[in-house]
C-alpha cells in the first residue's frame, strides 16, 4: 500500500491498535518545561511510580523565565516554584536538565533542533501546541495535555487516534520580502483556525524545498494555528547537513544506519491523502493580524475586511474588531504602534534577526516604541553577537534581552500593557495573550523591523527599495 | 488521575455563544503557575468575567446569576489554540462536567475526556437551538446520556446523537484513564522499545 509520510512515521511506532478506540503510540523523544510538566510528576508520585524511560526526556526551563538579569534569583514566588519544581523532578528522576543560566538553555522548540534530539522520523511530544515545530525535520511532533505528560514519563507511549492527513503544496517563488512567517499567515488566513482541525499536515512544494530549516521550522510551527494536530516535511539533503554533528544524534556507523532509514522518509507516488489543497506561492504578500485570531490576517497593503464579507459569526467578529479598536475597511498600513516584540519558537531563530537587522541597519528605531527582542535560546544569542548583529542592533537603539518565551504568552514580566498595540513575529493574538488587554499584531520580522523604525504599521518593501533604488 | 464516572448528566446550562474560544480565554498564562492542580476554577474565563480592577463584569454569563448548571455551551471551534490542560481543569473545577459545542479544537477535546469531562458535539443547529431555548428560559434543561451517546434538549424534546470512540467511552463510564491502561501493558511497550533506537 502507498503509504504517506505521515503514514511511514505513524506505522512505525505504533505499540498496539485498539479497536475503535486510539492507536497506542511510542514516543521517541519528551521535552518538558516548568509550568506543563509539575502536575504531571505530582500523578507519578501519587500512583507510586518513577519514569520510565529518563534518558528519552528532556527539560528546559523557559516558559515563565525573565528576559532580563537572569543571574539573578527569579522575582516572582510562583515562578520561582515552578522552576524549581522542574529542577527538582529533572534531578530526582535523572532527566537532562538546561535550567535558566545554562548554555543549552533556551525555548524548549528552539533547543531541540539546535542540539539534535530532534531527529527525522521520531516521535516527538511536548506539553505545548507548538511542538509542531519539530515537524519541519520529517518528525511526528505535537503539543499534549499534562495528563499526557504523564503517561509519556510514566510508560513512554500515549493514546491517540491516528488523525486524518492533509497535504498542502504551494509552488512557484516567492516574492521579496515574504519571509515563511508570511506563508503560514497566508495558509491560515485561507484554512481558518479549525480549517485543519482533526488532520496532520504534509507541506510540499517548491516554496517548501527551497526554504531554510529555520523557515521550515517556522511554518510546521504554526500548523496548530489552523487547527491541525501537526506538520511536517519530508527530511532532504537540507536537513540531514542540519542536523550532522549536533550533540544528540547519531555518530558514524549509526548515522549511516539513521540515514538509509531517513532517506525512505518521503510521501510515496500515488499515496491518498484526505485532503489536499493547492496554492500559487507568488500571489502570496507579506501579511499582517487584524483580528484576535491567527486566521484573521491579511496583506499588508490590503483593508480590514468587512463584516457582511466574513464567513462565520458576525458578533464574534465584531467583538474582535472591537477588541482590537479597529474597524471593518480600516487601512493597515499607517497605524501607529507601540511595541515590537521579535522572538519565540515561532521566529526567534538566528535567521529571524538576520532578518530584523537587515531593515534596521543604518535606522533608528521610533522613539515611541519600546522593542523586545528575545533570542530563542542562548545559542541564538550567541551568533547574534558572533555575526555582527548586536553592533547594528545597537547602532539603532535596540537592546538584546535574554532568551525565554517572554511576550509570546507573557507569563514573565514580559506583558504588553493594555492597549496597546504590539506587531509581534510570535504565534497568538488571542485577547490578553500578551498581556491583559493588549493587542497583537502578527507579522514576520521584516514587518517588525520595518514598524520599529517608523512606529507605524509599514511595507518592508517600500524600505527595501529605498536600499535599491 | 482516575476521575469521576459518568453515566447520565440532566442539567441546566450555562450559554457561551462566542466562536473560537481559545484556552488563553478559558484560563489565561498568568494563572498556569500553580504546581497542584487545584484552584483553577476561580480563573477560568478570568478577564472576561472581571475587570481589570478585579470588579465583576455583570453582564458575562457566568456572572449572571439566571444561568447556572453543570453543562457549559459554547460556540463552534471551542478550545483552540494553547494545549493547556489547565483550561480542562479550569472548567472542571468551576463545576462543569460537560461542554457542548458545534466544533471542538483537538487538544481541548483530548484534554476534557482525559479528566473526565464530557465534550459532546452537536450540529450547528442543534446549538443553535440550545443557545435559543436558553435564552428564552434559563432554566431550560439538557440530558446528557452517555451510554446511549444522546444529548436532548428536554425543553423541546429535540435530541441528537453524538460521537465518542467506544475506548473513551468506556474510560468516562468506569473512571478508569490511560495510564491504567498503558501500565497495564508495560511489558510489551518495554519489548517495543528495544527495537527502538533513542
Ligand atoms: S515561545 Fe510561545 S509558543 Fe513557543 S514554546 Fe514558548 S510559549 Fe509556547
Amino acid at each position: 500500500m502507498k503509504k504517506t509520510l505521515f503514514d511511514k512515521v505513524w506505522d512505525s511506532h505504533v505499540v498496539h491498535s485498539i479497536e475503535d478506540g486510539p492507536d497506542v503510540l511510542f514516543i521517541d523523544r519528551h521535552m518538558i518545561h516548568e509550568v506543563t510538566s509539575p502536575v504531571a510528576f505530582l500523578g507519578l508520585k501519587q500512583r507510586g511510580i518513577s519514569v520510565l524511560y529518563p534518558e528519552r526526556t528532556f527539560a528546559t526551563a523557559d516558559h515563565n523565565t525573565p528576559t532580563i538579569n537572569q543571574h539573578l534569583p527569579v522575582k516572582d514566588p510562583l515562578s520561582a516554584n515552578q522552576l524549581k519544581a522542574l529542577e527538582e523532578n529533572s534531578k530526582a528522576h535523572g532527566i537532562s536538565y538546561w535550567g535558566l543560566g545554562h548554555e543549552k538553555n533556551g525555548i524548549v522548540h528552539v533547543v531541540g533542533p539546535e542540539y539534535g534530539i530532534t531527529q527525522p522520523g521520531a516521535t516527538i511530544v511536548c506539553g505545548d501546541s507548538h511542538t509542531s515545530t519539530h515537524g519541519a525535520f520529517g518528525a511526528i511532533a505535537f503539543g499534549i495535555g499534562t495528563s499526557e505528560v504523564e503517561m509519556v514519563l510514566a510508560t513512554q507511549c500515549i493514546m491517540q487516534p491516528k488523525p486524518k492527513k492533509m497535504r498542502i503544496n504551494i509552488n512557484g517563488q516567492l516574492s521579496a520580502a515574504v519571509t515563511p512567517k508570511d506563508v503560514a499567515l497566508f495558509i491560515i488566513s485561507k484554512l481558518t483556525t479549525s480549517g485543519a482541525t482533526g488532520y496532520f499536515v504534509e507541506y510540499a512544494g517548491e516554496v517548501f524545498e527551497n526554504m531554510t530549516m529555520e523557515g521550515r521550522m517556522t511554518v510546521c510551527n504554526l500548523s496548530i494555528e489552523m487547527g491541525a494536530r501537526g506538520g511536517m516535511i519530508a527530511p532532504d539533503k537540507k536537513t540531514f547537513e542540519y542536523i550532522q554533528g549536533r550533540e544528540f544524534t547519531p555518530k558514524e556507523a549509526a548515522w549511516e544506519k539513521a540515514m538509509a532509514y531517513w532517506d525512505t522518509l518521503s510521501t510515496d507516488e500515488g499515496a491518498v491523502f484526505d485532503k489536499e489543497l493547492t496554492f500559487d506561492g507568488s500571489t502570496i504578500e507579506p501579511m499582517i493580524t487584524y483580528g484576535t485570531n491567527p486566521g484573521m490576517g491579511m496583506g499588508i497593503a490590503n483593508d480590514i475586511p468587512l463584516a457582511a464579507a466574513v464567513e462565520g459569526g458576525v458578533a464574534t467578529y465584531k467583538k474582535s474588531l472591537q477588541y482590537m479598536d479597529f474597524h471593518e475597511g480600516d487601512a493597515m498600513l499607517g497605524k501607529p504602534i507601540d511595541f515590537v516584540f521579535v522572538g519565540s519558537c515561532t521566529n526567534g531563530r538566528i535567521e529571524d534577526f538576520r532578518a530584523f537587522a537587515s531593515i534596521v541597519k543604518g535606522r533608528k528605531k521610533a522613539d515611541h516604541v519600546t522593542a523586545w527582542l528575545v533570542p530563542g535560546s542562548h545559542k541564538v544569542e550567541t551568533a547574534i553577537k558572533e555575526e555582527g548583529i548586536l553592533d547594528i542592533l545597537h547602532d539603532s537603539g535596540f537592546t538584546l534581552r535574554e532568551p525565554g518565551c517572554s511576550a509570546c504568552l507573557a507569563m514573565n514580566e514580559d506583558k504588553i500593557p493594555p492597549g496597546k498595540y504590539a506587531v509581534s513575529t510570535s504565534n497568538r493574538n488571542f485577547e490578553g495573550r500578551q498581556g491583559p488587554g493588549a493587542r497583537t499584531l502578527l507579522a514576520s520580522p521584516l514587518v517588525a523591523a520595518a514598524a520599529a523604525v517608523t512606529g507605524k504599521v509599514t511595507d518592508p518593501r517600500e524600505l527595501m527599495e529605498l536600499e535599491t533604488a | 488521575m482516575a476521575y469521576d464516572k459518568f453515566d447520565t448528566l440532566t442539567s441546566t446550562a450555562v450559554p457561551l455563544p462566542i466562536e473560537n474560544v481559545d484556552t488563553d480565554q478559558i484560563i489565561p498564562a498568568r494563572f498556569l503557575k500553580a504546581t497542584e492542580r487545584k484552584g483553577f476554577g476561580d480563573n477560568l474565563f478570568r478577564d472576561w468575567r472581571y475587570r481589570p480592577d478585579n470588579s465583576l463584569k455583570e453582564d458575562f454569563p457566568l456572572n449572571d446569576s439566571k444561568y447556572t448548571g453543570k453543562i457549559l455551551v459554547g460556540g463552534k471551534n471551542f478550545g483552540s489554540g494553547s494545549s493547556r490542560e489547565h483550561a480542562a481543569w479550569a472548567v472542571y473545577d468551576y463545576g462543569f462536567r460537560c461542554v457542548v459545542s458545534s466544533f471542538f479544537a483537538d487538544i481541548f477535546r483530548g484534554n476534557c475526556l482525559n479528566i473526565g469531562v464530557l465534550p459532546v458535539q452537536v450540529s450547528p443547529e442543534f446549538l443553535e437551538e440550545i443557545f435559543k431555548t436558553i435564552d428564552a428560559d434559563p432554566k431550560t434543561e439538557l440530558e446528557v446520556d452517555l451510554t446511549e451517546q444522546t444529548i436532548t434538549n428536554l425543553s423541546t424534546g429535540n435530541q441528537e446523537k453524538f460521537e465518542i470512540n467506544h475506548y473513551k467511552k468506556d474510560n468516562m463510564l468506569n473512571g478508569f484513564d490511560d495510564i491504567d491502561y498503558l501500565l497495564n501493558i508495560k511489558s510489551d511497550i518495554k519489548e517495543f522499545a528495544k527495537n527502538t533506537p533513542l
